[in-house]
């Protein structure tokens, strides 16, 4: 058991937790973007900062990471804090404009007006990399990555090629937190990542339901027959 | 090779009546400043003539690493440390070389290539009375210069690979403790003390652990590292292998950028010579302990220097940085407990055993001990390659070694530490600098980049040129840097095109503050250095540029015009002739005049004035 202050409240946890996991489960409201309850995080879009006092050292950490110790003082809303908080949203709010999320949080953090010229070919796309895990970890096949560094930064498929191992599952544009992966379902073809997909259609009630490419990923790794698969969800 | 003390003993007889053979050594610089200024020539055609001359059995011709004065490059140093011969065959390649041989076989010294000092009255024969030399204390460079970077049997009698067999005499944890009382600090930028370090990576569980030596130095204008690789690399070697056994790893890594294709090719052959020497290997010096090293080529992201990015990159994953709540000594490459050090901190570990921590912690200030190898560049004299005592004030750096200001123009900053490091005004000039006092100005040692300006170096251009590098190395992972920097670099371009606005130094100080404790990585930390110490020391000159729309040290285009002063030009024609653009009009010994509308601003025309008669304005 670790005990800890939050904003000068006890609290408890086990060892291992992050700051982020107490504080939700004491029903503190620490913003998030890049964190994923499943995937974890990686510490990417630094939203869940938080300031850790211990004796006379301060220091800003993201609460999805730092792994809770006993005797710390956590602030989740100190000046510095709420600055930073300020400062990436803002930052944020010029790179995204067309983020209805972003604008959401920024507004909370009554910022409304972002200082800086606004991008217009970053889409709604904040790095934080949760499309890369969700295909790596989740679906287990990794055709997204991100390439180029500093604001050019951009996440993509291995050479901006259609990807050879991408199914077409989608999985990516379901977890994206700002809803900027565009996914496409027309004329029984799925687009995704400049790649087309036929889609399967149902033997039973002849609707388009997956890309025949993902229920032959499925088949391949969990030995069910392919025809099996092809019957939709709610046929089965 | 089975080696041991008497195979070192052997290598060294050998070796010294290999040399007594020569009446005549001949050192060339063949570091990359020296090589980019023709000292590879120098060598291949004084080869030539000693050969058709017969001398080759008497004269022995080196090519050694960085002799460090690479402004008066290439240098060619005779005898020990007898005479010092700059910029050789730059003004004439076949005189240069029978000049030397003049020297060789005559003992006849050639004045015109004599080092002269600044007041041109005196030239130097010998290195050790030239002022950039005497100001010296050479330890980590102690041998660049002087051996065949290639030929181990010279770095092992030069007393090379006895601090191992010294340091496998003794237990782990009493280097540890030499090392700690040492008071070596990490060279790399961060100043953490070095035993400390070990120690931990020591008492971290696990069997297998990792040493590493971060070579992937990439501050621009800075060549510590890489002139330590190239003249040096059985150096870092050696350290690093005292420190696995001190450590308890068996297996060390190298990370050297790819662009440095000479310290990469050396530090190859330098750890093919080491285990063909059996001092890498199994069974190291019948002690039971094995160590081997692996060289990683790094592809050139500045970010990469950063010790968990580097880790990244060496599992082959993209060189983003990770939180470091673990420490990469309990958690670092492949989850294993990592040592990284710079390379000039392994260099230094040698040093510490061969002549005991004492000795080591006797040089430089209470909280910085030994000496700092710098690149002294800039607006200096003599820029090239320094390493001297902690505790030499920058006046000392700038002044006795650096010999000044070129122009004898005015001294304005120091920029130190690299794009994450500050600038640092002319009131800080007695300032001893070590890790604690650079720091405490705003600035840091980082890995040892020293850059000098002058009055004509305009500070809002200095910070936007840093910020210009920030932003194309920013790894791009986590937002506070990778959408701030480029937001700061807006906002001081807009100061320098004359479209600032009142409330940018305060703007800039917010996302500077934010930037700073927000972002992931030291790196993106420390970028906003640059921009807060600029602002600091020199706040006037971005208010001049925002509220008056004028760049005082005349750098800025957008804020400045060059005219001639029709009471002083001569109609020389020397402004016409080196105008890029042909916009300067003017017959000969008649005023001249610039059309403004196709001046470009390069200044080629203030600069070749011998009248003063062009005014930046």
């Amino acid at each position: 058991m670790v005990e800890f202050k939050i904003n000068g409240r006890k609290v408890q946890g086990e060892k291992g937790e992050t700051i982020l996991d107490v504080a939700k489960r004491e029903g503190y409201d620490i913003p998030t973007l890049c964190y994923h309850e499943k995937l974890g995080s990686d510490g990417r879009c630094r939203l869940c900062i938080v300031e850790v006092q211990r004796g006379n050292r301060r220091r800003f950490v993201t609460s999805c990471l730092f792994p809770i110790e006993n005797n710390i003082d956590v602030y989740i809303d100190s000046k510095d804090v709420i600055l930073i908080r300020k400062t990436i949203l803002e930052l944020l709010l010029a790179r995204c404009p067309g983020s209805e999320i972003i604008q959401h949080l920024a507004a909370e953090y009554d910022v409304t007006e972002t200082r800086y010229t606004k991008d217009i070919d970053k889409g709604k796309c904040i790095l934080c990399g949760q499309c890369i895990r969700t295909c790596e970890s989740i679906v287990g096949v990794s055709a997204l990555c991100m390439s180029g560094k500093g604001p050019a930064k951009k996440v993509t498929t291995p050479f901006d090629e259609p990807s050879d191992v991408c199914i077409g599952c989608g999985a990516c544009a379901v977890v994206c937190p700002t809803g900027h992966i565009y996914i496409e379902d027309r004329g029984g073809y799925r687009t995704i990542w400049r790649k087309k997909f036929e889609l399967a259609r149902c033997p039973q009630c002849n609707r388009l339901h997956a890309p025949i490419e993902q229920l032959e990923f499925i088949s391949k790794k969990t030995g069910v027959n392919i025809d099996e698969l092809m019957i939709c969800q709610n046929c089965k | 090779m089975n080696m041991s003390l008497e195979q070192l003993d052997s290598i060294t007889a050998r070796y010294t009546n290999r040399m007594s053979y020569y009446t005549k050594i001949v050192r060339i610089c063949c570091g990359t400043g020296c090589v980019s200024s023709g000292s590879l020539q120098v060598y291949e055609g004084l080869k030539k003539i000693l050969e058709e001359k017969g001398l080759t059995e008497t004269v022995l011709v080196k090519q050694t690493g960085c002799h460090g004065l690479c402004e008066r490059g290439p240098i060619v140093v005779l005898g020990n440390d007898e005479i010092l011969y700059q910029s050789v065959g730059k003004r004439n390649i076949e005189d240069d070389i029978s000049a030397l041989i003049d020297t060789i076989s005559d003992n006849k010294i050639i004045e015109r290539m004599l080092y002269q000092g600044e007041d041109k009255t005196k030239r130097y024969i010998s290195p050790k009375d030239i002022p950039f030399y005497a100001g010296q204390d050479r330890i980590v460079l102690s041998l660049n210069g002087i051996i065949d970077a290639e030929d181990i049997e010279e770095y092992i009698s030069l007393g090379g690979y006895r601090g191992l067999y010294k340091a496998l005499l003794m237990e782990p944890a009493e280097i540890i403790d030499w090392i700690d009382k040492s008071g070596l600090r990490g060279r790399g930028g961060g100043g953490f003390p070095t035993g400390t370090k070990w120690r931990s990576c020591r008492n971290a569980p696990g069997e297998v652990k990792y040493v590493v030596a971060n070579g992937d130095e990439g501050d621009p204008g800075a060549f510590m590292d890489r002139s330590l690789m190239e003249g040096n690399p059985h150096g870092v070697i050696e350290g690093m292998i005292i420190g696995g056994y001190a450590i308890g790893s068996n297996q060390g890594f190298i990370y050297v950028r790819d662009e440095y294709p000479l310290a990469v090719n050396r530090l190859i052959k330098a750890i093919e010579s080491a285990r063909e020497y059996g001092l890498l290997g199994k069974n190291i010096f019948d002690s039971g302990f094995d160590f081997d090293i692996k060289i990683f080529r790094g592809g050139g992201a500045f970010v990469c220097g950063e010790s968990t990015a580097l880790m990244s990159s060496i599992e082959g994953k993209s060189g983003e940085p990770r939180a470091k709540y673990i420490h990469t000594v309990e958690k670092g490459i492949w989850e294993k407990p990592t040592n990284l050090n710079n390379v000039e901190t392994w260099a230094c570990v040698p040093h510490i055993i061969n002549k005991g921590w004492e000795w080591f912690a006797s040089i430089g200030t209470p909280h910085s001990k030994g000496t700092k190898v710098f690149s002294l560049v800039g607006k200096v004299k003599n820029t090239g390659l320094i390493e001297v005592p902690m505790g030499i004030t920058l006046r000392e750096i700038i002044y006795d070694l650096g010999g000044g200001i070129q122009g004898n123009r005015r001294f304005k900053a120091v920029q130190t530490g690299g794009p994450s490091g500050g600038c640092i005004p002319e009131a800080y000039l007695e300032m001893p600098v070590d890790f604690d006092s650079l720091t405490r100005l705003g600035s840091m040692m980082g890995s040892g980049g020293m850059i000098v300006m002058d009055e004509r170096n305009c500070m809002v251009d200095v910070a936007k040129y840093f910020l210009k590098f920030l932003v194309e190395e920013s790894c791009g992972k986590c937002t506070p840097c990778r959408e701030g920097v480029r937001r700061m670099y807006e906002i001081v371009d807009r100061i320098c095109n004359g479209e600032g606005q009142r409330g940018d130094i305060h703007h800039l100080e917010e996302l500077a503050h934010a930037i700073s404790l927000g972002s992931l990585c030291g790196l993106g930390q420390s970028a906003p250095n640059p921009v807060l110490s600029t602002i600091k020391y020199f706040r006037d000159e971005y208010t001049i540029h925002i509220e008056e729309k004028r760049c005082p040290a005349g750098v800025c285009k957008a804020l400045i015009r060059f005219i001639i002063l029709p009471d002083k030009c001569t109609g020389c024609m020397r402004c016409s002739a080196e105008c890029p653009a042909h916009c300067i009009k003017g017959d000969k010994k008649e005023v001249h005049v610039i059309d403004e509308t196709l001046c470009i601003k390069c200044g080629n025309c203030y600069d070749v004035c011998r009248f003063d008669a062009v005014m930046i304005e």
